[in-house]
Parts: C-alpha cells; sequence; structure tokens
C-alpha cells in the first residue's frame, strides 16, 4: 500500500471498507489518511498562517497597543489566506489520476462524498488554525478576554470558509492556472465571514455579547453546509465533463 | 387555446439563435429611441428644472445617475443569475449568451454607481469613501462581476465556460438581499432607498418624477446595450451556421 500503485487485494479491500462504513465515512477515511501520507503538505498553511501574522508586526508597527487593536483582524485574514491558498488542491491530485471521474460515476450519493472531502479538508487546516490562533493572538497582543471570542468565531467561520472555497476550487479543477483565478472567484464571498469574525473578537475584547455575532456565524455555516455541496457538485461535473 | 399554444411556442422561440437574432434587430431602433429619448428629457430635466436640496443645494443632482445606476447594477446581476439558471436547466443557448453579454456591461454600470457615489460623497459625508455596508456590499457586487468574467475567459469551451459561469453567478445571488437590506439592517452612514414600490417617495414629484424617467432611460439603455452585445454574440457563435454566412456576404 505504500507505493503509488496498490496492488488489487488492497483495492477491494479499500472497496469492502468503503461499502462497510458508507460514503461519507469511506470518502472522509480515504482523504485523511492520503493527506497523512503527506504530511509536509499538512504544515505548509499553518506555517503561512504563522509567517502572515508576522509580517505585520514588522511591516507596520511593533507598538503593542496598535497590535492589539488590529489583532483581530490580522488573525482573521491571515486565517482566511491560509485556507484559500489550501484551496486548489483540493481537487486537483483527484481530477489528474482520474479519481474524481471515478467518484462521480460511482453510485454513491455525490452530496455526501463531496461534504467528506470537506470536512477532511477543514479537519486539515481550519481546525489546526482554530488551534494554533491563540498562539498568535498571544503574539499581537490580543487581550485575554478575546481569546475565547477569536476561538469561537474561527470555530463557526473556518468550516464556512472551506465549504465556499470548495465551490471555487471545484469551477476551476479543470483549468491549469486555476490558483489565482479561485482567489478571485472567492474572496468576494469570504468578506461577509471576515466582518462578522472579526466582529466576534472585537466584541469579545470590549466585553460586548458575543452571541450575536456568533449567531450569524452559525447561520452562515448551516446555509453553507445544505447548500454549498449541491454547488460543489454541479461545479465538478461540469468541470470534468468539459 | 391560442393564448395557451402562445407562450411555449413564444418561448422555444427564444431559443433559437436565429430568431433572436431577427427579434432583436427589430426591436432595436425602438429601445434605441426609447433610451435617446427618456435620458435627453431626464437629463435636461434633472439638471434644469429640478428644484434644488434644501439642505444639499445643486449637489444632492448627481442622484439622478447614482441611484438609476445602482438600481440596474443590481438588476443585472439578477437577469445573469436567471439566464444562468435557464442555461444551466434547460440547456438554452441564447440564455448561456445572455448571461455572458450582462457581465461585461454589469460591472461597467456597478463601476458607475460606485464613483457617482464617491463623487456624492466627498461634499455630503467629507470623503470619498466609507466602509459602510452599503457601500461595501456594492463593492462585492463589482468583485463578483470581476469574478464572473475573469472565470468565463479563463475557460476556453464555451458550453464549459457557460455552466462554470452560472454556478458562480448564482452562488453569488446571496449578495444581492445584503445589498437590498443594507441599509435597514444596519445603521449606515448611507440614506434608506429613494424609491420603493408601495410607498410614495419621500421626496417632491418635482424631483422623483425626472429620477423615475432616469431609471427608465437607464434600463432602455442597457437593453440597447444588451442587444448590441448579444447580436455580436449570435454572430460569433454562430458563424458556420447557413443563415449567419448568408447574411455576412449579402
Amino acid at each position: 500500500m505504500s507505493d503509488s500503485m496498490p496492488n488489487r487485494p488492497a483495492v477491494d479491500a479499500m472497496i469492502t471498507e468503503c461499502r462497510l462504513d458508507g460514503p461519507f465515512w469511506g470518502a472522509l477515511k480515504r482523504e485523511l489518511l492520503l493527506s497523512y501520507r503527506r504530511k509536509s503538505d499538512l504544515v505548509n498553511p499553518l506555517i503561512f498562517f504563522l509567517m502572515v501574522a508576522t509580517l505585520f508586526p514588522l511591516g507596520v508597527s511593533p507598538d503593542p497597543t496598535f497590535l492589539a487593536d488590529v489583532a483581530p483582524g490580522v488573525v482573521w485574514v491571515a486565517a482566511l489566506l491560509a485556507t484559500l491558498l489550501s484551496m486548489d488542491s483540493l481537487f486537483r491530485s483527484d481530477f489528474e489520476d482520474g479519481t474524481l471521474e471515478q467518484i462521480l460515476l460511482s453510485p454513491q450519493p455525490l452530496y455526501l462524498v463531496v461534504l467528506a472531502k470537506v470536512l477532511a479538508h477543514w479537519m486539515l487546516t481550519g481546525l489546526p488554525l482554530t488551534i494554533l490562533a491563540p498562539l498568535l493572538g498571544v503574539m499581537l497582543f490580543l487581550p485575554g478576554d478575546g481569546m475565547w471570542g477569536l476561538v469561537l468565531s474561527l470555530l463557526l467561520g473556518t468550516p464556512t470558509l472551506s465549504l465556499v472555497g470548495a465551490i471555487g476550487a471545484a469551477l476551476t479543477v479543470g483549468l491549469r492556472k486555476g490558483g489565482v483565478l479561485i482567489s478571485l472567484l472567492v474572496l468576494p464571498l469570504y468578506i461577509p465571514v471576515l466582518i462578522f469574525g472579526s466582529a466576534a473578537v472585537q466584541g469579545a475584547v470590549t466585553g460586548l455579547p458575543l452571541g450575536g455575532y456568533l449567531a450569524i456565524l452559525g447561520a452562515m455555516l448551516s446555509l453553507g453546509l445544505v447548500l454549498a455541496p449541491l454547488a460543489i457538485g454541479a461545479a465538478l461535473r461540469i468541470s470534468v465533463s468539459g | 387555446m391560442a393564448d395557451k399554444k402562445w407562450l411555449p411556442r413564444w418561448f422555444y422561440q427564444l431559443a433559437s439563435p436565429r430568431w433572436c437574432y431577427d427579434i432583436t434587430g427589430k426591436l432595436l431602433p425602438i429601445f434605441v429611441i426609447a433610451a435617446v429619448l427618456t435620458l435627453v428629457v431626464g437629463t435636461v430635466w434633472a439638471l434644469a428644472f429640478a428644484p434644488a436640496d434644501y439642505q444639499q443645494g445643486n449637489s444632492f443632482r448627481i442622484i439622478y445617475i447614482h441611484v438609476p445606476s445602482s438600481i440596474l447594477a443590481q438588476s443585472c446581476y439578477m437577469l445573469m443569475a436567471v439566464a444562468g439558471a435557464i442555461g444551466l436547466i434547460w440547456k438554452m443557448k441564447v440564455a448561456d449568451m445572455v448571461a455572458k453579454c450582462c457581465a461585461p456591461i454589469g460591472a461597467s454600470i456597478a463601476i458607475l454607481s460606485l464613483a457617482t457615489g464617491a463623487i456624492w460623497g466627498k461634499p455630503t459625508w467629507g470623503s470619498w469613501w466609507v466602509w459602510d455596508a452599503r457601500l461595501t456590499s456594492m463593492l462585492i457586487l463589482f468583485f463578483l462581476y470581476l469574478g464572473v468574467i475573469a472565470l468565463n475567459s479563463a475557460i476556453e469551451s464555451e458550453r464549459t465556460a457557460a455552466q462554470s459561469t452560472a454556478v458562480l453567478a448564482l452562488v453569488g445571488l446571496v449578495n444581492i438581499p445584503i445589498i437590498k437590506y443594507s441599509v435597514d439592517w444596519w445603521n449606515t452612514l448611507h440614506q434608506p432607498a429613494t424609491f420603493t414600490l408601495t410607498e410614495r417617495p419621500a421626496m417632491p414629484s418635482e424631483m422623483w418624477l425626472p429620477l423615475l424617467v432616469m431609471v427608465i432611460g437607464f434600463y432602455c439603455f442597457f437593453a440597447v446595450a444588451m442587444m448590441l452585445r448579444l447580436r455580436n454574440e449570435i454572430i460569433q457563435r454562430e458563424r458556420r451556421s447557413s443563415w449567419v454566412r448568408a447574411l455576412m456576404t449579402n
């Protein structure tokens, strides 16, 4: 199983495994396993996240009070860019080796498979970013009260980023130079998440109630969970058939 | 009975590029005349005869460009999304072309709306730009148009490009209610809607009547721009068909 061409019994075993667990868990397991085998790709978005946050004190001003003011926005923008950067590879390797065609042809519901892929993507980028965020908060002198707001808003916001970004990735997977185009397509749709996410952190810093902002982030997430997989599925079918 | 038959036939005829080319050729002069008339009458009325605002003086007159272009930029996006959906569902060639033609027109009208807003903002608010919900959501609309144009030009196959941009346009549709209700949901610097279908405008009729004429004029102008682009697109895509060849050789 370690080389790139798995032998026949291994393939059979994988098929049985998927059948036993159903399409969602099968796809999720496959994604996580594939990512585990390329560990360096997992760390790259996190390093990028750290580096972008380092640029601001060096580029703008190292003054603690100034940094504390901009910290919510900087952490959120850095998380958003790190997610965006990892988006291009979501369907790319599956498209290039033909797996994507097999997924589309398979009798499994595309909705669930797509949802599993996005969930795996979030578990490997959004979740680590969320866990790492308090460290960046400390680096940028974010007041202690804001930490919970930061973690909670990222926890609710980053899955939405993954879902919306996957639509862009699905639309551009057939193109050779998809990278920059994804940002053009997806960034306008990321703006609302950014606004409410960083507003939640600001609110937490100033001691305002967070409920409203988190509710809106949760509403965007539920809307995304229901509708985005449909758009991703449609976009994948178009990209593969075109 | 006759009426019942008429609607589907009309709908199917619309799917034929040739029929569409012919009908737009007949409609075009009517809309050109209507657009020129309403825009000239509206502009002269608005700039010379409408009374000045009691607070803003003459600077408010840019409303006669700003409001129609803002309304049109949103309508154009709706048309693009609806045409894209029709193309996606019924695989209608003409709907694909309409959706493609909407994007550049919509982007230019959105930039006109943003620019006139900035010019109006300078004397009234004291700055060219404020990060207020209405302005930001309008800017997002402009970015969405740019994304649609970029995606459309990046994909070589016409059919795939049309389908992909239709999906993107439909996803971006979530922004339209945000723009529309941003002035009601947030306490913004931007004033509430000038026109609503259900209530009388807050300004006197000498002021809003020319605005109404300008809005109609902008829609007529949009129809003209749309038809010109659409006819161009039809000719280009159907260049191998016999009727286009016959048309070009005559």
